[in-house]
C-alpha cells in the first residue's frame, strides 16, 4: 500500500518535471535556459557567500573591537565597575572553568549511559522506549532560557535548594546539554558494525562485556565528539544562567557551594551593557577569549570526526 | 566425557546469577529514565506557579489586552506586546534565513564539488556554534551602526533596533535550515535526478522542479526548527532589540520579547510567591508551549521524508 503510493508520487514528480522541461525545450529556452540558470547560480553563490561573510565579519569585527584590551591582565584582573582599564575576567573564566568541569562529571556517565541503553539494551518497539526517544528530541529543542526556569525553580530553590552558586549553574548547564550528548553519542553507537557485538557474543562475553570492550571502544571518538561539542555549547551559554544568579561582578574566586559567582558570557553581556566604551572593548575582548577556546574545542571535535569517518568507511 | 567427573545435568541457563549486569542495567535504565524526569521537572515547575498567576490575572487579559504595564498591577497583565515582539524577530530573521539557508542547502547538496562541501559545510556548523552574546555584541556595536548608514532614510533609534537583532538572528539560524534542507535533499534518490538530466533539463531544473519539490517537507522542517530557534533566542534580542516593548511593525524601533522580558526581570533578586516572580513562570510556559508545538510538527515532517526515501 505504502509502496504504491510513494511510487506513483515518484512517478507523478517525474512526469511533471519531464512535461516542464519538454515544454521548455520546446519554447526554445530549454536546457534551462543559459541566462535564468546563471541568475540562478549566482544567487546560490550569493547565499552561500552572505552566510560566510557574515561568519568572517564576526570574527574579524570581535577581533579589530577588542584587540586594543588583549593582554595578561585580561586573565589575571577581577572585574572592576569603575576603572575599565584595570578590569579582567579572572573570575567569570575560573566560574567558566568550574561549571564546564561539572558539565563533564554529569553528563559523560549520564548521557552516555542512556544513549547505551536506548541504542544496546532497549527494546525500541516497546511504547515506553519511544516515549524516551521523542521526550529526548524535544528536550533538544526547548529553549534555554526555559532550562533557567528550571534552574531556579529546582535547583537554586525547591528541591534541591542549592542556592545561586556556581555548582547550581552547572547543573542547569548541564541539563541543558543532555539531550545533545545522548543523541550524538546514540549515532556514535549506531555507526558500530553489528558483527563485532555478534563476534563478542560468540566468544562468550556477555552484554555488558560486549559494550564495554567492543562497541564503546569503537565508538568513543564519535562520543567523545558530541561531548566535546556539547561542552562547547555549554561554556557559550549565557541565557539560563542570568536565572541561576551568575550575575554579580563578584571580585573572589567561584567556590562551588558557597558564594557568588559569575560566568564568561554572562561578564561579557554585563560589560557590553555599560554605556563607558572602554567597557564595549572589554566586552569585545572577552569574546576574542571565549571565541579561541570555543573554535580550539569546535576544530578538534571536527578532526576527531573527520579521522572517525575515514576509519569506518 | 571424563569418568568419575559429575557434570549435572546439561542445562543452557546460566551457571550463576550476573549481579554485576543486572546492577549496570539498572544504571543504564535509570539515565535514560532521567531525562523524563527532566521533561517533568520543567512541566512541574513551570505549573504551579503559573497556577498562582492565572488565580490573579485573567486569562483573556494575559492573552489579548494591549496596554503594557511592565509588571502585574491591579490584577492586569499581558503577554501580546511580548508575543507581537517575538513574531518580529521571527518574520525579520526568516527574511534573511529562509533565502540565505535554502541557497546553501541547494548549493551544497545539487552544485558543490565535494572538496568545496568539505570546506562550507564545517564553515556553517562554526557559525552555529558561535555563542549567542557575541552575536548579540556583534549586532549592538557593529550591525547597528553598519545598517543605520546603510539606510539613512530610516528612522533609527539608536542603540536599539527589532530589526538589526532579527537579522543577527536570522543569520545565527542559517546553519539550521541550511543542514537540515541539505539532508532532506540528500535523501531524494538520485533516480529522479538521473531521470530528468536523461530528458534534457539543466541542473536549475533539476535543483527547483525535482529535488526541492520532493524534499518539501524536509525543509519545511528545517525552517520551522529555525522559527522554534528564533522564538527562544534570548542573549541576542535582549542586547540588540532593547527593552521597550513594541505592538507595533518596525524595524528600526525597540521591542521585547517573551525570552528577553524573562532574562530581564530574572536577574534581579525577586522574593519567591510574589506575583512578579509567578510572571517568569507565566511567560515560561508560554514560550515552552509555543516552542514544543513548534518541535513537534518539524518532528512529523522529518518523518515524512524519512518514510518516503529511506
Amino acid at each position: 500500500m505504502m509502496t504504491v503510493s510513494t511510487d506513483s508520487g515518484r512517478t507523478g514528480l517525474a512526469v511533471s518535471g519531464a512535461r516542464a522541461v519538454t515544454e521548455e525545450v520546446l519554447r526554445g529556452d530549454g536546457r534551462g535556459g543559459g541566462v535564468k540558470a546563471m541568475l540562478f547560480q549566482s544567487g546560490l553563490f550569493a547565499g552561500l557567500g552572505f552566510a560566510l561573510l557574515g561568519l568572517v565579519t564576526i570574527l574579524v569585527w570581535a577581533w579589530i573591537a577588542g584587540s586594543p584590551r588583549l593582554e595578561m591582565g585580561l586573565f589575571t584582573n577581577v572585574p572592576d565597575v569603575i576603572d575599565p582599564g584595570q578590569a579582567g575576567f579572572r573570575t567569570a573564566l575560573l566560574g567558566t572553568l568550574y561549571a564546564i568541569g561539572g558539565v563533564v562529571l554529569f553528563i559523560v556517565p549520564v548521557g552516555v549511559g542512556a544513549a547505551i541503553y536506548l541504542e544496546e539494551y532497549a527494546d525500541q518497539t516497546r511504547w515506553r522506549n519511544r516515549l524516551i526517544e521523542v521526550n529526548i528530541q524535544n528536550l533538544a529543542a526547548v529553549p534555554s532560557i526555559v532550562y533557567g526556569i528550571l534552574g531556579l525553580a529546582f535547583i537554586v530553590r525547591g528541591p534541591l535548594s542549592l542556592g545561586k552558586v556556581v555548582a547550581a549553574g552547572s547543573l542547569t548547564l548541564a541539563l541543558l546539554v543532555l539531550p545533545t550528548v545522548i543523541i550524538t553519542a546514540r549515532e556514535a553507537l549506531r555507526a558500530v558494525p553489528d558483527t563485532i557485538r555478534q563476534g563478542s557474543l560468540a566468544l562468550g562475553a556477555t552484554r555488558w562485556q560486549t559494550v564495554r570492550r567492543q562497541v564503546l571502544s569503537v565508538a568513543s571518538p564519535g562520543i567523545l565528539t558530541g561531548v566535546i561539542l556539547a561542552v562547547s555549547r555549554a561554556a557559550g551559554e549565557a541565557a539560563p544562567l542570568l536565572l541561576v544568579g551568575a550575575v554579580t561582578f563578584t571580585r573572589f574566586n567561584p567556590q562551588l557551594l558557597d558564594g557568588g559567582y559569575s560566568v564568561l558570557p554572562v561578564m561579557i553581556y554585563n560589560y557590553a551593557k555599560r554605556p563607558q566604551e572602554e567597557f564595549q572593548t572589554l566586552a569585545a575582548a572577552g569574546v576574542i577569549v571565549m571565541l579561541i577556546v570555543l573554535l580550539t574545542l569546535n576544530s578538534f571535535a571536527i578532526w576527531l570526526r573527520n579521522r572517525h569517518e575515514n576509519r569506518l568507511v | 566425557m571424563a569418568e568419575g567427573i559429575d557434570t549435572g545435568p546439561l542445562t543452557l541457563s546460566r551457571s550463576r546469577p550476573r549481579y554485576r549486569e543486572r546492577a549496570v542495567e539498572v544504571f543504564l535504565v535509570t539515565c535514560a529514565i532521567l531525562s523524563v524526569g527532566v521533561t517533568t521537572a520543567i512541566v512541574v515547575s513551570l505549573v504551579g506557579p503559573s497556577i498562582q498567576f492565572f488565580r490573579e490575572i485573567p486569562l483573556g487579559s494575559f492573552l489579548t489586552g494591549t496596554t503594557w504595564t511592565g509588571v502585574p498591577r491591579d490584577g492586569y497583565f499581558t503577554v501580546l506586546p511580548l508575543v507581537t515582539g517575538t513574531m518580529l524577530i521571527v518574520f525579520w530573521s526568516l527574511l534573511v534565513a529562509v533565502p540565505v539557508g535554502l541557497a546553501c542547502a541547494i548549493y551544497l547538496s545539487e552544485y558543490a564539488p565535494r572538496r568545496v562541501r568539505k570546506v562550507v559545510k564545517p564553515a556553517l556548523e562554526i557559525l552555529a556554534g558561535i555563542p549567542t552574546v557575541a552575536i548579540g555584541l556583534f549586532a549592538l556595536f557593529f550591525l547597528h551602526p553598519f545598517l543605520s548608514g546603510l539606510l539613512p532614510f530610516l528612522d533609527w533609534v539608536p542603540p536599539f533596533s527589532v530589526g538589526v537583532a532579527g537579522v543577527a538572528v536570522g543569520l545565527m539560524i542559517v546553519p539550521i535550515i541550511a543542514s537540515v534542507a541539505d539532508d532532506a535533499m540528500r535523501a531524494v534518490p538520485s533516480g529522479l535526478r538521473e531521470g530528468a538530466y536523461a530528458l534534457g533539463s539543466s541542473r536549475m531544473h533539476v535543483a527547483v522542479r525535482i529535488v526541492f519539490p520532493a524534499a518539501i517537507s524536509g525543509v519545511i522542517a528545517g525552517i520551522v526548527l529555525s522559527v522554534a530557534r528564533a522564538v527562544g533566542e534570548t542573549m541576542v534580542v535582549l542586547m540588540a532589540a532593547g527593552l521597550q516593548p513594541n505592538l507595533d511593525f518596525t524595524f528600526t524601533e525597540s521591542a521585547q520579547t517573551m525570552t528577553s522580558f524573562i532574562g530581564l526581570r530574572a536577574t534581579g533578586d525577586i522574593p519567591v510567591g510574589t506575583i512578579v516572580y509567578d510572571t517568569i513562570f507565566a511567560v515560561g510556559t508560554m514560550l515552552f508551549l509555543m516552542t514544543m508545538a513548534l518541535n513537534l510538527v518539524a518532528m512529523r515532517l522529518v518523518r515524512r521524508f524519512r518514510e518516503e526515501y529511506e
